[in-house]
């Protein structure tokens, strides 16, 4: 195969939204076990909302970006509380129906409220490539790579450096433990799907920076973030982001290469999950759980 | 007579449709070692979970006699009696295993605001347990199961407890690492005022250390008496204590 080091750049760039997708994927997993398949739905839901600000109340990007975030932070406590909650005792499959239905019901949303036609996104990264010998980055690609990166870090920053992350962190690991500390963990949870709402959100506007923005904006991203977040192992919130860029690199490869060509990439995402679960279940990161019986 | 610290008064605590506790009552006073004993599946971790209001109790109730009020612990969330100094070292240690021992103390730490008490409490807790301070930086699932229980202890501590409550110390460990744990806690207990209702299997070690016993059999207290007492009770042993 032709090694492509201009292909490599543009995947690093869509591999960070698939990442940043990829973490809030896992977030929420490694707390509830519960695969959020609303994620993107939420994402697109939430990006409109940023577009409402930004264009259509003409405010600056950066607040209308935060505004966004602040509502999909907002909106993943709400869901938290309103509707997995009262299913949290179910069986896995009762709550995978939940997700599915908030897809749906996100879905038709955006479809109701914004109609189907395309919005373009203004973008904070104008003007155009930047070339580095032979090869260049677009600026829109390199500003979403960035912002991602920096979106992601200061999650890792939030778990590693505060009090509350780190309650959450051991409310993962061991919620009896951590209500005998005093850890409000039900707290805990919401704010965990606040934290990953506003992650997918941050990374749907990326993707709108990147591509146009409509309804089904989403749809091929959290395939592939799944991919990604199954990777780096479902667990593990660094494997979600190395995931993320190994699967937008590797789909870049495969778009451009001659036998698998731009028709036939998505189903790469697919072989990748294949190829991890029946190589490596645990993905690049995970941990195998072992259990005493 | 010393005052009571901690009243629990005909608790009856249910799993679902089965009742795991009959009617349970029993009093800690102030500034002793009190030990609930019985076999496997008497409640004597029902009872401490009771108390920490992880599972609610269907009838009684159990009260705190705090500096000057009451409280009644049986219809607090479990953020609430950690609060008010109730503090639980849970059965099988129950550290978090991807934590460090370091982060594992600052949870313990976690319903407290005082940065500076915190720190000082944690120098403490590591001249109890100098093995924590060495491995401060390791992820507590790597310390062998005597370091884990003695960083159970010392989360709970870190909470500033004015009543510990312990779940089999000696779970699963070497008996000379037993004996050392029960030596601290004694230490804890005396020096620092701090009241221990200790759940323990290992029965004649739990009434060396401690003063006064209850026996639960079948979610029932069957017997108390002084600890002295009820070591020296040839019948008692026998037939209850099983050694």
């Amino acid at each position: 195969m032709h090694f492509d080091v201009q292909q490599i750049i543009n995947g690093i760039a869509v591999g960070s939204i698939y990442g940043a997708v990829a973490l809030a994927l896992v977030l929420i997993f490694r707390s509830t076990g519960i695969i959020n398949f609303a994620q993107g739905e939420m994402a697109t839901f939430c990006t409109y909302i940023g577009w409402t600000f930004i264009v259509a109340d003409r405010m600056p990007y950066w607040i209308g970006f935060t505004v966004a975030l602040a509502f999909a932070f907002l909106l993943g406590v709400g869901i938290e509380r309103v509707v997995i909650r009262p299913v949290e005792r179910a069986p896995e499959l009762a709550v995978v129906i939940v997700t599915l239905g908030l897809f749906t019901i996100f879905n038709s949303l955006s479809l109701g409220v914004w109609q189907s036609l395309p919005k373009p996104f203004p973008t904070p990264f104008k003007g155009g490539a930047i070339h580095v010998g032979n090869l260049f980055i677009s600026r829109p690609h390199l500003g979403v790579l960035i912002s991602s990166l920096v979106v992601m870090a200061l999650i890792f920053a939030f778990f590693r450096f505060t009090k509350v992350g780190l309650a959450m962190r051991a409310s993962t690991l061991n919620p009896t433990a951590a209500r005998l500390m005093g850890v409000n963990v039900d707290r805990m949870l919401m704010l965990g799907w606040g934290l990953a709402a506003a992650v997918g959100g941050a990374a749907g506007i990326f993707t709108a920076n990147l591509i146009l923005l409509d309804p089904n904006m989403m749809g091929g991203v959290l395939i592939y973030a799944f991919a990604a977040a199954v990777l780096g192992g479902l667990t593990s919130p660094v494997g979600a982001v190395v995931g993320g860029l190994l699967v937008g690199v590797l789909e870049s490869l495969a778009g451009t290469s001659s036998f698998i060509g731009s028709d036939l990439k998505t189903p790469v995402a697919f072989v990748v999950i294949v190829l991890v679960l029946l190589i490596r279940p645990a993905g690049l990161f995970g941990r195998t759980r072992v259990s005493r019986v | 007579m010393a005052d009571a610290l901690l009243e629990v008064e005909g608790v009856v605590t249910q799993y679902g449709p089965v009742i795991a506790l009959h009617g349970v009552s029993f009093r800690v006073d102030r500034g002793q070692i009190v030990t609930l004993l019985g076999a496997n599946g008497a409640g004597k971790t029902t009872t401490l979970r009771t108390i920490s209001g992880l599972l609610r109790c269907t009838h009684g109730h159990v009260k705190l006699h705090s500096d000057s009020k009451e409280l009644v612990l049986s219809k607090m969330s479990p953020e609430q009696i950690v609060k008010v100094g109730v503090v639980q070292s849970p059965e099988g240690r129950q550290v978090f295993a991807d934590l460090t021992v370091d982060e594992n103390l600052e949870m313990g730490a976690y319903t407290r605001r005082d940065r500076s008490g915190i720190k000082k409490d944690k120098e403490r807790v590591e001249e109890y347990f100098p093995v924590l301070g060495q491995r401060r930086g390791q992820a507590a699932g790597t310390l062998s199961g005597g370091e884990q229980q003695m960083l159970s202890i010392g989360r709970a501590l870190m909470a500033r407890p004015r009543l510990l409550l312990m779940d089999e110390p000696s779970l699963g460990l070497a008996p000379l690492i037993t004996r050392e744990i029960f030596d601290i806690v004694q230490t804890i207990n005396r020096e620092e005022g701090i009241t221990v209702l200790l759940v323990e299997q290992d029965v004649s070690l739990a009434l060396q250390v401690s003063h006064h016993g209850y026996v639960l059999t079948t979610g029932t207290v069957v017997l108390e008496g002084s600890s002295e007492r009820l070591r020296a009770d040839e019948s008692v042993r026998r037939s209850y204590l099983g050694y």
